[in-house]
Protein backbone atom coordinates (compact mmCIF):
# COMPACT_ATOMS: atom_id res chain seq x y z
CA UNK A 1 0.00 0.00 0.00
CA UNK A 2 1.34 3.51 -1.29
CA UNK A 3 0.50 6.44 0.96
CA UNK A 4 0.55 10.04 0.14
CA UNK A 5 0.21 13.01 2.64
CA UNK A 6 0.08 16.04 1.89
CA UNK A 7 2.90 16.36 -0.53
CA UNK A 8 4.38 19.29 -1.72
CA UNK A 9 6.88 20.34 -4.76
CA UNK A 10 8.40 23.59 -5.60
CA UNK A 11 10.88 24.20 -7.79
CA UNK A 12 13.25 26.76 -7.27
CA UNK A 13 11.49 28.90 -4.43
CA UNK A 14 12.06 32.30 -3.67
CA UNK A 15 13.16 32.67 -7.24
CA UNK A 16 11.23 34.35 -10.51
CA UNK A 17 11.12 31.01 -11.70
CA UNK A 18 9.36 29.96 -8.62
CA UNK A 19 6.39 26.93 -9.73
CA UNK A 20 4.53 24.70 -7.25
CA UNK A 21 4.74 21.79 -8.78
CA UNK A 22 2.42 19.58 -6.51
CA UNK A 23 0.33 21.20 -4.36
CA UNK A 24 -0.43 19.62 -1.14
CA UNK A 25 -1.34 15.94 -2.68
CA UNK A 26 -2.83 13.20 -0.16
CA UNK A 27 -3.59 9.57 -1.72
CA UNK A 28 -3.65 6.38 -0.73
CA UNK A 29 -3.24 3.30 -3.04
CA UNK A 30 -4.18 -0.34 -1.83
CA UNK A 31 -2.05 -3.40 -2.80
CA UNK A 32 -4.07 -4.52 -6.46
CA UNK A 33 -5.36 -1.33 -7.01
CA UNK A 34 -4.76 0.25 -10.67
CA UNK A 35 -5.50 3.80 -10.89
CA UNK A 36 -5.01 5.76 -14.34
CA UNK A 37 -3.76 9.55 -13.80
CA UNK A 38 -4.36 12.21 -16.36
CA UNK A 39 -4.10 16.13 -16.49
CA UNK A 40 -2.71 18.74 -19.16
CA UNK A 41 1.14 19.34 -19.69
CA UNK A 42 2.77 20.31 -16.72
CA UNK A 43 -0.03 19.99 -13.84
CA UNK A 44 2.07 17.74 -11.83
CA UNK A 45 2.22 14.32 -12.85
CA UNK A 46 5.60 13.09 -13.44
CA UNK A 47 6.57 15.26 -10.49
CA UNK A 48 4.29 13.10 -8.24
CA UNK A 49 5.94 10.01 -9.44
CA UNK A 50 9.27 11.32 -8.69
CA UNK A 51 8.47 12.13 -5.73
CA UNK A 52 6.82 8.79 -4.97
CA UNK A 53 10.19 6.94 -6.56
CA UNK A 54 13.02 9.46 -4.95
CA UNK A 55 14.06 11.09 -7.76
CA UNK A 56 13.85 14.16 -5.59
CA UNK A 57 12.47 14.54 -1.88
CA UNK A 58 9.10 16.58 -1.26
CA UNK A 59 9.15 19.93 0.57
CA UNK A 60 6.71 18.44 2.76
CA UNK A 61 4.33 15.90 3.06
CA UNK A 62 5.35 12.08 3.76
CA UNK A 63 5.27 9.15 1.26
CA UNK A 64 4.70 5.76 3.21
CA UNK A 65 4.98 2.25 1.89
CA UNK A 66 3.58 -0.32 4.06
CA UNK A 67 3.63 1.92 6.89
CA UNK A 68 7.40 2.71 6.49
CA UNK A 69 8.44 5.99 5.89
CA UNK A 70 10.41 6.21 2.49
CA UNK A 71 10.34 10.02 2.08
CA UNK A 72 13.62 10.62 2.13
CA UNK A 73 14.97 6.95 1.28
CA UNK A 74 17.21 7.38 -1.84
CA UNK A 75 16.20 5.83 -5.49
CA UNK A 76 18.33 3.58 -5.93
CA UNK A 77 17.06 1.78 -2.13
CA UNK A 78 13.77 2.33 -2.62
CA UNK A 79 14.11 0.20 -6.37
CA UNK A 80 13.16 -2.89 -4.67
CA UNK A 81 10.03 -2.28 -4.00
CA UNK A 82 9.22 0.51 -6.21
CA UNK A 83 9.15 -0.59 -10.81
CA UNK A 84 9.11 2.70 -12.53
CA UNK A 85 8.34 2.84 -17.00
CA UNK A 86 8.98 5.70 -18.53
CA UNK A 87 7.89 7.71 -22.01
CA UNK A 88 11.06 7.10 -23.49
CA UNK A 89 11.62 3.39 -24.32
CA UNK A 90 15.55 4.20 -23.93
CA UNK A 91 15.77 5.24 -20.15
CA UNK A 92 14.88 1.51 -18.96
CA UNK A 93 17.31 -0.45 -20.60
CA UNK A 94 21.18 -0.51 -21.10
CA UNK A 95 21.52 -0.31 -24.81
CA UNK A 96 25.55 -1.98 -25.23
CA UNK A 97 24.80 -4.67 -22.97
CA UNK A 98 22.85 -8.04 -23.96
CA UNK A 99 19.08 -8.63 -23.15
CA UNK A 100 20.01 -11.40 -20.64
CA UNK A 101 22.72 -9.25 -19.09
CA UNK A 102 19.62 -6.38 -19.04
CA UNK A 103 18.05 -9.02 -17.08
CA UNK A 104 20.60 -10.29 -14.40
CA UNK A 105 20.77 -6.58 -13.43
CA UNK A 106 16.84 -6.17 -13.12
CA UNK A 107 17.18 -9.70 -11.14
CA UNK A 108 19.82 -8.27 -8.92
CA UNK A 109 16.90 -6.57 -6.95
CA UNK A 110 15.72 -10.51 -6.29
CA UNK A 111 19.11 -11.34 -4.60
CA UNK A 112 19.62 -8.38 -2.26
CA UNK A 113 19.99 -10.21 0.89
CA UNK A 114 22.59 -12.68 -0.04
CA UNK A 115 25.58 -9.53 -0.81
CA UNK A 116 28.35 -11.78 -1.10
CA UNK A 117 26.15 -12.62 -4.65
CA UNK A 118 28.34 -9.59 -6.61
CA UNK A 119 30.82 -12.28 -7.54
CA UNK A 120 28.66 -14.65 -9.09
CA UNK A 121 27.76 -14.92 -12.50
CA UNK A 122 24.46 -15.89 -14.40
CA UNK A 123 23.30 -19.10 -13.61
CA UNK A 124 22.06 -21.85 -15.99
CA UNK A 125 18.12 -21.51 -13.82
CA UNK A 126 18.52 -18.04 -14.20
CA UNK A 127 18.86 -18.08 -18.55
CA UNK A 128 16.30 -20.63 -18.28
CA UNK A 129 13.89 -18.31 -15.94
CA UNK A 130 15.27 -15.05 -18.32
CA UNK A 131 14.07 -17.55 -21.57
CA UNK A 132 10.64 -18.20 -20.22
CA UNK A 133 9.62 -14.54 -19.65
CA UNK A 134 10.61 -13.24 -22.69
CA UNK A 135 8.79 -16.34 -24.21
CA UNK A 136 5.77 -14.89 -22.87
CA UNK A 137 6.03 -11.38 -24.44
CA UNK A 138 5.57 -12.73 -27.57
CA UNK A 139 8.13 -11.46 -29.52
CA UNK A 140 10.57 -13.66 -30.42
CA UNK A 141 12.63 -11.93 -27.97
CA UNK A 142 13.90 -15.36 -26.34
CA UNK A 143 16.07 -16.05 -29.34
CA UNK A 144 18.47 -13.07 -29.17
CA UNK A 145 19.00 -13.31 -25.56
CA UNK A 146 23.09 -12.69 -26.71
CA UNK A 147 22.18 -9.21 -28.92
CA UNK A 148 22.83 -5.79 -27.28
CA UNK A 149 19.26 -4.29 -26.48
CA UNK A 150 20.13 -1.27 -28.66
CA UNK A 151 19.28 -3.32 -31.40
CA UNK A 152 15.56 -4.05 -30.40
CA UNK A 153 12.49 -1.45 -31.65
CA UNK A 154 11.04 0.73 -29.26
CA UNK A 155 7.99 -1.44 -28.22
CA UNK A 156 10.59 -4.21 -27.71
CA UNK A 157 12.59 -2.23 -25.82
CA UNK A 158 9.53 -1.10 -23.46
CA UNK A 159 8.26 -4.81 -23.14
CA UNK A 160 11.66 -5.41 -21.79
CA UNK A 161 11.61 -2.63 -19.67
CA UNK A 162 8.08 -3.48 -18.41
CA UNK A 163 9.51 -7.55 -17.73
CA UNK A 164 12.47 -6.18 -16.06
CA UNK A 165 10.39 -3.60 -13.49
CA UNK A 166 7.42 -5.53 -12.78
CA UNK A 167 7.38 -9.23 -13.07
CA UNK A 168 10.66 -10.34 -13.09
CA UNK A 169 11.26 -9.07 -9.30
CA UNK A 170 7.72 -8.05 -8.82
CA UNK A 171 7.62 -4.36 -7.10
CA UNK A 172 5.25 -3.20 -4.61
CA UNK A 173 4.06 -0.84 -7.23
CA UNK A 174 4.17 0.21 -10.46
CA UNK A 175 4.76 3.70 -12.05
CA UNK A 176 3.61 3.79 -15.60
CA UNK A 177 4.37 7.36 -17.43
CA UNK A 178 2.82 7.77 -20.40
CA UNK A 179 5.24 4.27 -21.10
CA UNK A 180 2.87 3.88 -24.39
CA UNK A 181 3.72 7.16 -25.97
CA UNK A 182 6.42 7.07 -28.35
CA UNK A 183 4.88 3.54 -29.71
CA UNK A 184 3.33 3.10 -32.48
CA UNK A 185 -0.70 2.28 -32.11
CA UNK A 186 -0.33 -1.76 -32.72
CA UNK A 187 2.38 -1.81 -30.19
CA UNK A 188 1.08 0.28 -27.44
CA UNK A 189 -1.97 -1.60 -27.37
CA UNK A 190 0.43 -4.35 -27.08
CA UNK A 191 2.23 -3.13 -24.39
CA UNK A 192 -1.12 -1.86 -22.98
CA UNK A 193 -1.82 -5.72 -22.43
CA UNK A 194 1.12 -6.82 -21.14
CA UNK A 195 1.19 -4.12 -18.82
CA UNK A 196 -2.80 -5.10 -17.49
CA UNK A 197 -1.78 -8.78 -17.37
CA UNK A 198 1.25 -8.48 -15.46
CA UNK A 199 -0.54 -6.18 -12.91
CA UNK A 200 -3.50 -8.28 -12.44
CA UNK A 201 -1.42 -11.85 -12.28
CA UNK A 202 1.25 -10.26 -9.22
CA UNK A 203 -1.78 -8.02 -7.96
CA UNK A 204 0.75 -5.08 -7.91
CA UNK A 205 -0.65 -1.71 -7.48
CA UNK A 206 -0.23 0.22 -9.86
CA UNK A 207 0.08 3.99 -11.08
CA UNK A 208 -0.59 5.02 -14.90
CA UNK A 209 -0.14 8.00 -16.32
CA UNK A 210 -1.70 8.45 -19.70
CA UNK A 211 -2.86 11.15 -22.41
CA UNK A 212 -5.34 8.64 -24.04
CA UNK A 213 -8.71 9.42 -22.08
CA UNK A 214 -10.02 5.94 -23.34
CA UNK A 215 -7.01 3.78 -21.71
CA UNK A 216 -7.54 6.29 -18.72
CA UNK A 217 -11.40 5.26 -18.22
CA UNK A 218 -10.55 1.07 -20.05
CA UNK A 219 -7.58 0.26 -17.78
CA UNK A 220 -7.54 -0.84 -14.13
CA UNK A 221 -10.03 0.16 -11.77
CA UNK A 222 -9.76 3.85 -10.58
CA UNK A 223 -9.15 7.53 -12.34
CA UNK A 224 -7.23 10.27 -11.10
CA UNK A 225 -7.61 13.56 -12.65
CA UNK A 226 -4.38 16.56 -11.79
CA UNK A 227 -4.53 19.94 -12.55
CA UNK A 228 -1.89 22.46 -10.81
CA UNK A 229 -0.40 20.17 -8.46
CA UNK A 230 -3.71 18.95 -7.35
CA UNK A 231 -6.08 15.92 -7.61
CA UNK A 232 -8.87 17.57 -9.01
CA UNK A 233 -10.82 14.38 -9.67
CA UNK A 234 -11.18 10.86 -8.21
CA UNK A 235 -13.05 8.42 -9.68
CA UNK A 236 -13.85 4.70 -8.92
CA UNK A 237 -16.47 1.99 -7.71
CA UNK A 238 -19.85 2.60 -9.27
CA UNK A 239 -19.14 5.74 -10.87
CA UNK A 240 -16.61 4.79 -12.94
CA UNK A 241 -18.86 2.11 -14.77
CA UNK A 242 -20.51 3.83 -17.36
CA UNK A 243 -18.30 6.41 -17.71
CA UNK A 244 -17.73 8.02 -21.04
CA UNK A 245 -14.60 10.45 -22.16
CA UNK A 246 -17.61 13.23 -22.80
CA UNK A 247 -18.41 12.93 -19.24
CA UNK A 248 -14.91 12.61 -17.79
CA UNK A 249 -13.95 16.12 -19.51
CA UNK A 250 -17.26 17.45 -18.16
CA UNK A 251 -16.49 16.43 -14.60
CA UNK A 252 -12.93 17.82 -15.35
CA UNK A 253 -14.28 21.29 -15.81
CA UNK A 254 -16.68 20.99 -13.07
CA UNK A 255 -13.51 19.59 -10.76
CA UNK A 256 -10.54 21.97 -11.79
CA UNK A 257 -13.37 25.41 -12.61
CA UNK A 258 -11.85 25.22 -16.74
CA UNK A 259 -11.91 23.42 -19.67
CA UNK A 260 -9.53 20.78 -20.21
CA UNK A 261 -6.97 22.53 -22.76
CA UNK A 262 -4.41 19.62 -23.83
CA UNK A 263 -3.16 19.12 -27.86
CA UNK A 264 -2.32 16.00 -26.68
CA UNK A 265 -5.06 14.41 -24.68
CA UNK A 266 -6.55 11.89 -27.77
CA UNK A 267 -9.88 11.96 -28.05
CA UNK A 268 -10.70 9.40 -30.73
CA UNK A 269 -14.02 7.77 -29.94
CA UNK B 1 61.78 -5.46 -43.39
CA UNK B 2 64.07 -7.40 -42.20
CA UNK B 3 66.54 -5.18 -41.19
CA UNK B 4 63.87 -2.42 -39.69
CA UNK B 5 62.79 -5.39 -37.81
CA UNK B 6 65.28 -7.54 -36.03
CA UNK B 7 64.31 -9.80 -33.01
CA UNK B 8 65.73 -7.55 -30.25
CA UNK B 9 63.39 -4.89 -32.01
CA UNK B 10 60.32 -6.71 -31.95
CA UNK B 11 60.27 -8.75 -28.91
CA UNK B 12 61.46 -4.78 -27.04
CA UNK B 13 58.45 -3.47 -28.76
CA UNK B 14 56.43 -7.01 -27.63
CA UNK B 15 57.43 -6.48 -23.88
CA UNK B 16 56.56 -2.85 -23.92
CA UNK B 17 53.12 -3.68 -25.86
CA UNK B 18 52.06 -5.92 -23.00
CA UNK B 19 53.16 -3.58 -20.16
CA UNK B 20 51.65 -0.44 -21.36
CA UNK B 21 48.55 -3.09 -22.45
CA UNK B 22 47.37 -2.96 -18.96
CA UNK B 23 47.16 1.46 -18.63
CA UNK B 24 45.38 1.01 -22.12
CA UNK B 25 42.88 -2.08 -20.07
CA UNK B 26 42.11 0.65 -17.37
CA UNK B 27 41.08 3.11 -19.92
CA UNK B 28 39.27 0.78 -21.46
CA UNK B 29 37.62 0.42 -17.87
CA UNK B 30 37.17 4.17 -16.80
CA UNK B 31 36.33 5.73 -20.48
CA UNK B 32 35.20 3.01 -22.50
CA UNK B 33 33.40 1.61 -20.09
CA UNK B 34 32.03 4.44 -17.29
CA UNK B 35 32.81 7.21 -20.09
CA UNK B 36 34.76 8.42 -17.78
CA UNK B 37 37.89 10.32 -19.03
CA UNK B 38 40.64 9.66 -15.95
CA UNK B 39 43.15 12.42 -16.40
CA UNK B 40 44.67 10.76 -13.35
CA UNK B 41 46.13 8.22 -15.78
CA UNK B 42 49.88 10.02 -15.60
CA UNK B 43 50.24 10.36 -11.98
CA UNK B 44 49.07 7.06 -11.28
CA UNK B 45 51.36 5.47 -13.43
CA UNK B 46 54.73 7.25 -12.23
CA UNK B 47 52.98 6.50 -8.17
CA UNK B 48 52.64 2.68 -9.51
CA UNK B 49 56.38 3.08 -10.61
CA UNK B 50 57.68 4.91 -7.44
CA UNK B 51 56.44 2.61 -4.69
CA UNK B 52 56.91 -0.51 -6.72
CA UNK B 53 60.33 0.41 -6.89
CA UNK B 54 60.92 1.09 -2.98
CA UNK B 55 59.02 -1.79 -2.45
CA UNK B 56 61.86 -3.92 -5.06
CA UNK B 57 64.78 -1.58 -3.15
CA UNK B 58 63.18 -3.23 -0.07
CA UNK B 59 63.77 -6.34 -1.15
CA UNK B 60 60.56 -7.51 -2.05
CA UNK B 61 60.09 -7.64 -5.58
CA UNK B 62 56.90 -9.83 -5.92
CA UNK B 63 55.27 -7.59 -2.82
CA UNK B 64 55.99 -4.27 -4.92
CA UNK B 65 53.21 -5.65 -7.49
CA UNK B 66 50.18 -6.07 -5.02
CA UNK B 67 51.57 -2.85 -3.43
CA UNK B 68 51.75 -0.25 -6.39
CA UNK B 69 48.12 -1.92 -6.91
CA UNK B 70 47.01 -0.61 -3.77
CA UNK B 71 48.42 2.79 -4.26
CA UNK B 72 46.11 2.78 -7.45
CA UNK B 73 43.41 1.93 -5.88
CA UNK B 74 44.15 4.84 -3.25
CA UNK B 75 44.57 6.89 -6.44
CA UNK B 76 41.42 5.54 -8.10
CA UNK B 77 39.58 5.88 -4.76
CA UNK B 78 40.52 9.64 -3.91
CA UNK B 79 38.96 10.40 -7.71
CA UNK B 80 35.85 8.64 -6.95
CA UNK B 81 35.27 10.46 -3.76
CA UNK B 82 35.63 13.75 -5.22
CA UNK B 83 33.05 12.78 -8.21
CA UNK B 84 30.78 10.97 -6.12
CA UNK B 85 30.90 12.33 -2.72
CA UNK B 86 31.85 16.39 -3.49
CA UNK B 87 30.19 16.60 -7.33
CA UNK B 88 33.85 17.47 -8.82
CA UNK B 89 33.35 16.95 -12.66
CA UNK B 90 35.06 14.00 -13.54
CA UNK B 91 37.76 15.79 -15.71
CA UNK B 92 38.24 18.31 -13.06
CA UNK B 93 38.78 15.79 -10.21
CA UNK B 94 41.40 13.64 -12.39
CA UNK B 95 43.49 16.86 -12.91
CA UNK B 96 42.77 17.63 -9.03
CA UNK B 97 44.27 14.01 -8.11
CA UNK B 98 46.81 14.33 -10.56
CA UNK B 99 48.34 17.53 -9.99
CA UNK B 100 48.62 16.28 -5.84
CA UNK B 101 50.03 13.07 -6.74
CA UNK B 102 53.20 15.10 -8.45
CA UNK B 103 54.10 15.75 -4.66
CA UNK B 104 53.01 12.32 -3.37
CA UNK B 105 55.12 10.89 -6.27
CA UNK B 106 58.16 12.68 -5.24
CA UNK B 107 57.85 11.89 -1.92
CA UNK B 108 57.56 8.26 -1.96
CA UNK B 109 60.76 8.41 -4.05
CA UNK B 110 62.31 10.22 -1.12
CA UNK B 111 62.31 13.56 -3.02
CA UNK B 112 64.79 13.25 -5.55
CA UNK B 113 63.48 13.05 -9.14
CA UNK B 114 64.79 9.66 -10.33
CA UNK B 115 65.16 6.03 -8.36
CA UNK B 116 67.34 3.56 -9.18
CA UNK B 117 66.76 -0.36 -8.80
CA UNK B 118 69.81 -1.57 -10.49
CA UNK B 119 71.09 -2.97 -7.37
CA UNK B 120 67.88 -4.37 -6.33
CA UNK B 121 66.27 -7.66 -7.21
CA UNK B 122 62.97 -7.03 -9.72
CA UNK B 123 59.76 -8.92 -10.87
CA UNK B 124 62.12 -9.92 -14.09
CA UNK B 125 65.55 -10.39 -12.71
CA UNK B 126 63.93 -13.21 -9.97
CA UNK B 127 62.80 -15.50 -13.11
CA UNK B 128 66.11 -14.28 -15.25
CA UNK B 129 68.48 -17.42 -14.90
CA UNK B 130 65.03 -19.89 -15.01
CA UNK B 131 63.64 -18.40 -18.59
CA UNK B 132 67.26 -17.16 -20.29
CA UNK B 133 68.14 -13.32 -20.90
CA UNK B 134 66.57 -13.10 -24.10
CA UNK B 135 63.18 -13.77 -23.21
CA UNK B 136 62.89 -13.64 -19.49
CA UNK B 137 60.98 -10.07 -19.21
CA UNK B 138 58.74 -11.12 -22.47
CA UNK B 139 57.57 -14.11 -20.78
CA UNK B 140 56.81 -12.91 -17.54
CA UNK B 141 55.04 -9.81 -19.11
CA UNK B 142 53.16 -11.83 -20.84
CA UNK B 143 52.24 -13.76 -18.00
CA UNK B 144 51.09 -10.97 -15.90
CA UNK B 145 49.31 -9.55 -18.12
CA UNK B 146 47.48 -12.68 -19.10
CA UNK B 147 46.52 -13.06 -15.57
CA UNK B 148 45.16 -9.63 -15.68
CA UNK B 149 43.09 -9.73 -18.14
CA UNK B 150 41.20 -13.01 -17.13
CA UNK B 151 40.62 -11.83 -14.29
CA UNK B 152 39.41 -8.37 -15.71
CA UNK B 153 37.62 -10.97 -18.44
CA UNK B 154 35.84 -12.96 -15.45
CA UNK B 155 35.36 -9.74 -12.99
CA UNK B 156 33.22 -8.17 -15.96
CA UNK B 157 30.95 -11.37 -16.12
CA UNK B 158 29.86 -10.89 -12.53
CA UNK B 159 26.53 -8.90 -11.46
CA UNK B 160 29.08 -6.19 -10.00
CA UNK B 161 30.75 -6.07 -13.24
CA UNK B 162 27.89 -6.17 -14.89
CA UNK B 163 26.43 -2.96 -13.07
CA UNK B 164 29.76 -1.44 -13.48
CA UNK B 165 29.06 -1.72 -17.56
CA UNK B 166 25.61 -0.32 -16.89
CA UNK B 167 26.86 2.57 -15.01
CA UNK B 168 28.74 4.04 -18.51
CA UNK B 169 25.87 2.83 -20.71
CA UNK B 170 22.37 4.03 -18.42
CA UNK B 171 22.76 5.01 -15.09
CA UNK B 172 18.90 5.40 -14.52
CA UNK B 173 18.94 1.79 -15.79
CA UNK B 174 21.67 1.06 -12.79
CA UNK B 175 19.59 2.89 -10.26
CA UNK B 176 16.49 0.63 -11.26
CA UNK B 177 18.34 -2.48 -10.37
CA UNK B 178 18.71 -0.55 -6.83
CA UNK B 179 22.57 -0.61 -7.27
CA UNK B 180 24.12 2.85 -6.15
CA UNK B 181 25.92 4.39 -9.36
CA UNK B 182 28.03 6.08 -7.12
CA UNK B 183 29.35 2.91 -5.67
CA UNK B 184 29.88 1.16 -9.15
CA UNK B 185 32.03 4.45 -10.19
CA UNK B 186 33.93 4.07 -7.36
CA UNK B 187 34.49 0.42 -7.89
CA UNK B 188 35.47 0.84 -11.22
CA UNK B 189 38.06 3.44 -10.75
CA UNK B 190 39.90 1.69 -7.86
CA UNK B 191 40.34 -1.06 -10.75
CA UNK B 192 41.21 0.99 -12.79
CA UNK B 193 43.91 3.16 -10.36
CA UNK B 194 45.03 -0.57 -9.96
CA UNK B 195 45.74 -1.55 -13.29
CA UNK B 196 47.19 1.63 -14.10
CA UNK B 197 49.27 1.49 -11.11
CA UNK B 198 50.19 -1.99 -11.71
CA UNK B 199 51.95 -0.79 -15.10
CA UNK B 200 53.60 1.83 -13.79
CA UNK B 201 55.62 -1.04 -11.34
CA UNK B 202 55.98 -3.09 -14.18
CA UNK B 203 57.87 -0.46 -16.28
CA UNK B 204 59.98 0.87 -13.38
CA UNK B 205 61.04 -3.31 -12.50
CA UNK B 206 61.69 -3.40 -16.64
CA UNK B 207 63.38 -0.23 -16.82
CA UNK B 208 65.34 -0.87 -13.35
CA UNK B 209 64.61 2.79 -12.17
CA UNK B 210 62.01 5.48 -11.81
CA UNK B 211 61.48 8.75 -12.98
CA UNK B 212 59.09 11.54 -11.71
CA UNK B 213 58.22 12.25 -15.63
CA UNK B 214 57.68 9.25 -16.24
CA UNK B 215 53.90 9.37 -16.67
CA UNK B 216 53.58 12.42 -18.82
CA UNK B 217 51.31 11.68 -21.70
CA UNK B 218 50.81 8.42 -20.93
CA UNK B 219 47.00 8.98 -21.28
CA UNK B 220 47.48 9.76 -24.39
CA UNK B 221 49.61 7.03 -25.51
CA UNK B 222 46.81 4.44 -23.83
CA UNK B 223 43.73 6.07 -25.30
CA UNK B 224 45.80 5.81 -28.48
CA UNK B 225 46.00 1.95 -27.94
CA UNK B 226 42.64 1.63 -26.79
CA UNK B 227 41.11 3.21 -30.09
CA UNK B 228 43.91 1.36 -31.94
CA UNK B 229 42.14 -2.16 -30.58
CA UNK B 230 38.71 -0.46 -31.23
CA UNK B 231 39.38 0.34 -34.53
CA UNK B 232 40.98 -3.03 -35.60
CA UNK B 233 38.32 -5.26 -33.92
CA UNK B 234 35.93 -3.21 -33.28
CA UNK B 235 33.44 -2.60 -30.38
CA UNK B 236 32.32 -6.26 -29.68
CA UNK B 237 32.28 -8.59 -26.64
CA UNK B 238 34.16 -8.06 -23.14
CA UNK B 239 36.61 -10.55 -24.16
CA UNK B 240 37.40 -9.08 -27.79
CA UNK B 241 37.67 -5.68 -26.47
CA UNK B 242 40.25 -6.26 -24.44
CA UNK B 243 42.24 -8.67 -26.95
CA UNK B 244 42.27 -5.61 -29.33
CA UNK B 245 43.44 -3.42 -26.54
CA UNK B 246 46.57 -5.21 -26.05
CA UNK B 247 46.72 -5.89 -29.74
CA UNK B 248 46.53 -2.08 -29.78
CA UNK B 249 49.03 -1.75 -27.37
CA UNK B 250 51.66 -3.74 -29.25
CA UNK B 251 50.58 -2.40 -32.76
CA UNK B 252 51.86 1.53 -31.05
CA UNK B 253 55.04 -0.33 -29.88
CA UNK B 254 55.91 -1.22 -33.36
CA UNK B 255 55.04 2.01 -34.49
CA UNK B 256 57.52 3.75 -32.40
CA UNK B 257 59.67 1.02 -33.09
CA UNK B 258 60.00 1.27 -36.68
CA UNK B 259 60.07 5.21 -36.22
CA UNK B 260 63.26 4.95 -34.14
CA UNK B 261 64.48 2.64 -36.04
CA UNK B 262 64.03 5.26 -39.17
CA UNK B 263 66.37 7.22 -37.44
CA UNK B 264 63.29 9.91 -36.34
CA UNK B 265 65.56 11.33 -33.49
CA UNK B 266 64.23 11.13 -29.95
CA UNK B 267 63.01 14.40 -29.64
CA UNK B 268 60.78 14.10 -32.29
CA UNK B 269 58.86 10.91 -30.70
CA UNK B 270 56.68 12.77 -28.89
CA UNK B 271 55.22 14.90 -32.18
CA UNK B 272 55.36 10.75 -33.76
CA UNK B 273 52.89 9.58 -30.93
CA UNK B 274 50.22 12.62 -31.11
CA UNK B 275 50.11 11.99 -35.01
CA UNK B 276 49.62 8.08 -34.52
CA UNK B 277 46.42 8.81 -31.92
CA UNK B 278 45.42 11.39 -34.49
CA UNK B 279 45.26 8.89 -37.10
CA UNK B 280 43.77 6.22 -34.76
CA UNK B 281 41.07 8.18 -33.37
CA UNK B 282 40.13 9.82 -36.97
CA UNK B 283 40.50 6.39 -39.14
CA UNK B 284 37.08 4.69 -38.16
CA UNK B 285 35.15 8.15 -38.90
CA UNK B 286 37.41 8.85 -42.28
CA UNK B 287 36.52 5.14 -42.88
CA UNK B 288 32.84 5.68 -42.82
CA UNK B 289 33.00 9.01 -44.13
CA UNK B 290 34.87 7.43 -47.47
CA UNK B 291 32.19 4.26 -47.26
CA UNK B 292 29.02 7.04 -47.52
CA UNK B 293 30.99 9.19 -50.44
CA UNK B 294 31.45 5.66 -52.27
CA UNK B 295 28.09 4.40 -51.70
CA UNK B 296 26.81 8.39 -52.91
CA UNK B 297 28.56 7.97 -56.16
CA UNK B 298 27.63 4.77 -57.12
CA UNK B 299 23.91 5.81 -56.50
CA UNK B 300 24.34 9.16 -58.37
CA UNK B 301 25.61 7.19 -61.25
CA UNK B 302 22.81 4.70 -61.06
CA UNK B 303 20.38 7.64 -60.99
CA UNK B 304 22.43 9.01 -63.99
CA UNK B 305 21.74 5.46 -65.71
CA UNK B 306 18.53 5.38 -65.17
CA UNK B 307 17.33 9.00 -66.93
CA UNK B 308 19.98 7.93 -69.61
CA UNK B 309 17.56 4.80 -70.15
N1 LIG C 1 13.37 19.81 -12.52
C1 LIG C 1 12.49 20.82 -12.62
N2 LIG C 1 12.88 22.09 -12.38
C2 LIG C 1 12.01 23.11 -12.47
N3 LIG C 1 10.72 22.97 -12.79
C3 LIG C 1 10.25 21.74 -13.05
C4 LIG C 1 11.12 20.60 -12.98
N4 LIG C 1 10.39 19.50 -13.27
C5 LIG C 1 9.15 19.94 -13.52
N5 LIG C 1 9.04 21.28 -13.38
C6 LIG C 1 7.83 22.07 -13.54
O1 LIG C 1 6.83 21.48 -12.75
C7 LIG C 1 5.60 21.47 -13.44
C8 LIG C 1 5.05 20.06 -13.49
O2 LIG C 1 5.84 19.29 -14.36
P1 LIG C 1 5.57 17.77 -14.65
O3 LIG C 1 6.72 17.26 -15.42
O4 LIG C 1 5.25 17.08 -13.38
O5 LIG C 1 4.30 17.81 -15.57
P2 LIG C 1 3.46 16.62 -16.20
O6 LIG C 1 2.13 16.65 -15.55
O7 LIG C 1 4.22 15.37 -16.13
O8 LIG C 1 3.31 17.10 -17.70
P3 LIG C 1 3.39 16.28 -19.06
O9 LIG C 1 2.02 15.81 -19.34
O10 LIG C 1 3.81 17.30 -20.06
O11 LIG C 1 4.38 15.20 -18.90
C9 LIG C 1 5.85 22.06 -14.80
O12 LIG C 1 5.38 23.38 -14.81
C10 LIG C 1 7.33 22.03 -14.97
O13 LIG C 1 7.77 23.17 -15.67
MG1 LIG D 1 5.26 14.08 -17.58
Amino acid sequence: MLRLTNVKKTFNPGTVNEKVAINGITLTIEDGEFATIIGSNGAGKSTLFNCIAGSFYPDEGSVKLDERDITFVPDYKRATQIGRLFQDPMRGTAPNMTIEENLTLAYLRASKKGRGSAFSRMSVQERKLFRERLALLGMGLEDRMKQPVGLLSGGQRQALTLLMAATLVPPKILLLDEHTAALDPATAEKVLDLTKRVVEENHLACLMITHNMHSALELGNRTLMMDSGKIVLDIQGKEREGLTVDGLLQRFSVGAGKELDNDRILFSK
Amino acid sequence: MGSLLSLPVVISALELGFIYALVALALFLSFSILKIADLSTDGCFTLGCAVGAQVAIMGHPILALPAAMLAGVCSGFIMAMLQTKMGVEPILSGIIVNTGLYTVNLAVMGFSSNLSIFKADTIYTLFQDWLGNTWYRLIVSIILVVIVCVVLGWFLGTRLGLSIRATGDNTDMVKASSINPGFTVTVGLCVSGALTALSGCLIGHYQKMCDINLGTGMVTIALASLIIGETLIGKGSVKRHIAGVILGSCLYRFAMAIALRLHVPAECLKLVSAVIVAVAIAAPYLKQRAAFQKRKMAAMAARKGGNDA
